[in-house]
């Protein structure tokens, strides 16, 4: 019985799509239809191909084969969204790369590169983490049998939704938040079921405490499920078209797209990848967590505090004045439980650092560490009212963000990534000790490059807007401080390509390692 | 009185006690009594079940 009704979900669906790219009115919605008829066809030869046939039991163990996927599609599109990201840091160096054609405009590949790295990237990498964190930490197998897997390839499918959408135009214009109303709905249904899974194998532990880790991803999921509703509320125009119109108006809109943005950070880029933290430094260190009670006070004192930052972002708007005084004042609160927490990692390694002479992948795990320090001691200094008059809407902002995403987000990744392939695939371990040693350095030094280029680019630009001679008038136009970034730009993408190459060296490196091929290093590698 | 200026008052008022509270008060509880040994524990429970799950108490 249920076979049938699969078979006629599947088929319905595909009929509708089919619809659906007859009467879309615009090209992302009707190339989307087409893509989703397909897929919903597949759906239907499948269904009919397997009716009848028993499901195979899972086995007791672990489900692994969910998180193995989750590493792959981190791995490839790590590299995709930071091959987005030179190409489009070329193109501010160099306008000629726009090409001419609307395709391939900053305009598009911009939302491209920021959702493929934080979304496709960073997401993948929260989900197969979190699921791999979970059931070790819970001693249970994933809750719910196949849902996992319709959480990784629905929300993969919400990636290929967004990014060819980006592509032809399709956005609302909300950053970190382009796709338009049917992927958000998406995105929704596939969230719902993560939570599931995720409080499911908690609910069904087989350890009496629950890790605390596992707090930090479930405040990721539990925040981004809530921001990402609110934020999207919109009214399609049509269900034949990808547009819609936001609920809210004006300032309003302003306030809950910043409330959203900056959210977005503090749950999805900074709770989700501390529960990362919480679980592979004291793995990789061999050592317990410094102090377990410092973790739980870190853990409430984020998500009470985080919450109340997004005004920052509209210092000096028609956001009334308390606003962004809240907005300034509780993120320099901030600063303090998030170098609680990086201390907490950072001592995990007492009594042990001298295994960041011999380890890359520790190596890793504690710079980002200190990138994540340096961020969330730069972000509170920038949300001060009088800096950010300074270095709001310039480059300071871009190069704060990518040292947050590079260093803490993407290191912490790399990490985790070196550690798992070899867990994962039941290898000894990795491929070469000295390609992740290769990786380290040159990320590390395509990092510094694009901070400091982007501070000097950032600070100049701040001070060229608000020049003014002595009768008052403005002495650079807006034109004259792009042509004085130039340089910057050039710095900035060259430290783009160098993170690049150490990004595709790693996906060498697992690959070999995955493929089990006997690697040339077995000494370990000095810190050099 | 608008909900705006009711939920504003609300918030400056008896939510930020409420939540000032419930922080204070769960510090105080991470510093109880015997919770070092608890927390010891669970710090180092990361440590077990690396491999396979634990035997399932109802025997499925």
């Amino acid at each position: 019985m249920v076979d049938v009704f699969k078979i006629a979900g599947f088929g319905v669906l595909a009929l509708f799509f089919a619809m659906a790219a007859n009467f879309g009115a615009d090209e992302a919605y009707r190339l989307h239809a087409l893509l989703l008829m397909a897929l919903a066809g597949a759906g239907t030869v499948w269904a009919i191909r397997t009716a009848g046939t028993p499901r195979v039991p899972a086995g007791g163990g672990y489900n692994d084969d969910v998180v193995r996927a989750g590493v792959i599609a981190t791995a490839v599109w790590g590299v995709v969204g930071f091959l987005a990201g030179v190409i489009i840091a070329f193109q501010l160096a160099y306008p000629e790369l726009n090409l001419g054609l609307p395709w391939t405009s900053f305009g598009r590949l911009r939302p491209l590169h920021t959702s493929a790295v934080i979304f496709a990237f960073g997401g993948n990498a929260l989900i197969a983490t979190s699921f791999y964190i979970v059931q070790r930490t819970c001693a249970a197998p994933l809750w719910g049998g196949r849902a996992a897997w319709f959480v990784f390839w629905g929300y993969n499918l919400f990636i290929v939704l967004a990014a060819t959408g980006y592509l032809l135009g399709s956005t609302q214009s909300k950053e970190y938040a382009e796709p338009e109303w049917y992927v958000d709905l998406w995105l929704t249904i596939v969230w719902v079921v993560y939570l599931a899974v995720y409080l499911g194998t908690i609910v069904k532990r087989r350890e009496p405490h629950i890790y605390v880790a596992n707090w930090f991803f479930l405040a990721f999921i539990v925040t981004i499920a809530m921001l990402h509703v609110i934020n999207n509320l919109a009214i399609p125009v049509s269900i034949w078209s990808s547009e819609s119109i936001i609920l809210f108006p004006g300032v309003q809109g302003a306030m809950v797209q910043w409330w959203y943005g900056h959210n977005a950070v503090g749950f999805f880029l900074t709770a989700g990848f501390l529960g990362m933290m919480y679980y592979f430094v004291p793995k990789q260190a061999e050592r317990p967590i410094y102090s377990y009670k410092l973790s739980i006070i870190h853990f409430w004192a984020i998500i009470f505090l985080y919450i109340w930052a997004g005004p920052h972002h509209l210092h000096y708007t028609a956001l009334p004045d308390w606003a962004q005084i809240l907005g300034m004042v509780f993120s320099i609160v901030l600063w303090m439980p998030s170098w609680g927490g990086m201390i907490n990692g950072l001592m995990t390694l007492q009594g042990a650092w001298d295994k960041l002479r011999t380890d890359p992948i520790l190596r890793m795990l504690v710079v980002s560490v200190g990138f994540y320090g340096m961020a969330t001691f730069e972000g509170p200094m920038m949300s001060i009212r009088s800096v950010n008059s300074l270095s709001h809407y310039t480059d300071w902002t871009i190069g704060h963000v990518h040292s947050g995403a590079l260093g803490w987000n993407g290191m912490i990744t790399f990490g985790a990534l070196y550690y798992l392939v070899p867990r994962l695939w039941h290898r000894e371990r990795l491929y070469s000790l000295s390609l992740v040693s290769w990786h380290f350095w040159l990320a590390t030094i395509g990092i510094v490059l694009y901070a400091s280029s982007m501070w000097v680019s950032g600070i100049m630009q701040g001070l060229m807007w608000r020049e003014v001679d002595d009768q008052g008038f403005l002495v650079n136009s807006f034109a004259d401080s792009v042509a004085a970034a130039h340089p910057m730009y050039v710095v900035r993408a060259l430290g783009g390509v160098l993170f690049l190459a150490g990004a595709v060296i790693m996906l060498y490196n697992l690959w070999k390692t995955a493929r089990g091929v006997p690697g040339a290093a077995t000494t370990p590698v000095a810190a050099e | 009185m608008e909900h705006y200026t009711f939920l504003r008052h609300l918030a400056d008022s008896w939510a930020l006690l409420a939540l000032a509270l419930f922080f204070a008060g769960l510090i105080v509880w991470v510093y109880r009594p015997g919770s070092r040994k608890v927390h010891d524990e669970i710090a180092s429970s990361i440590f077990q079940n690396e491999d396979k799950p634990k035997d399932d108490p109802d025997g499925h």
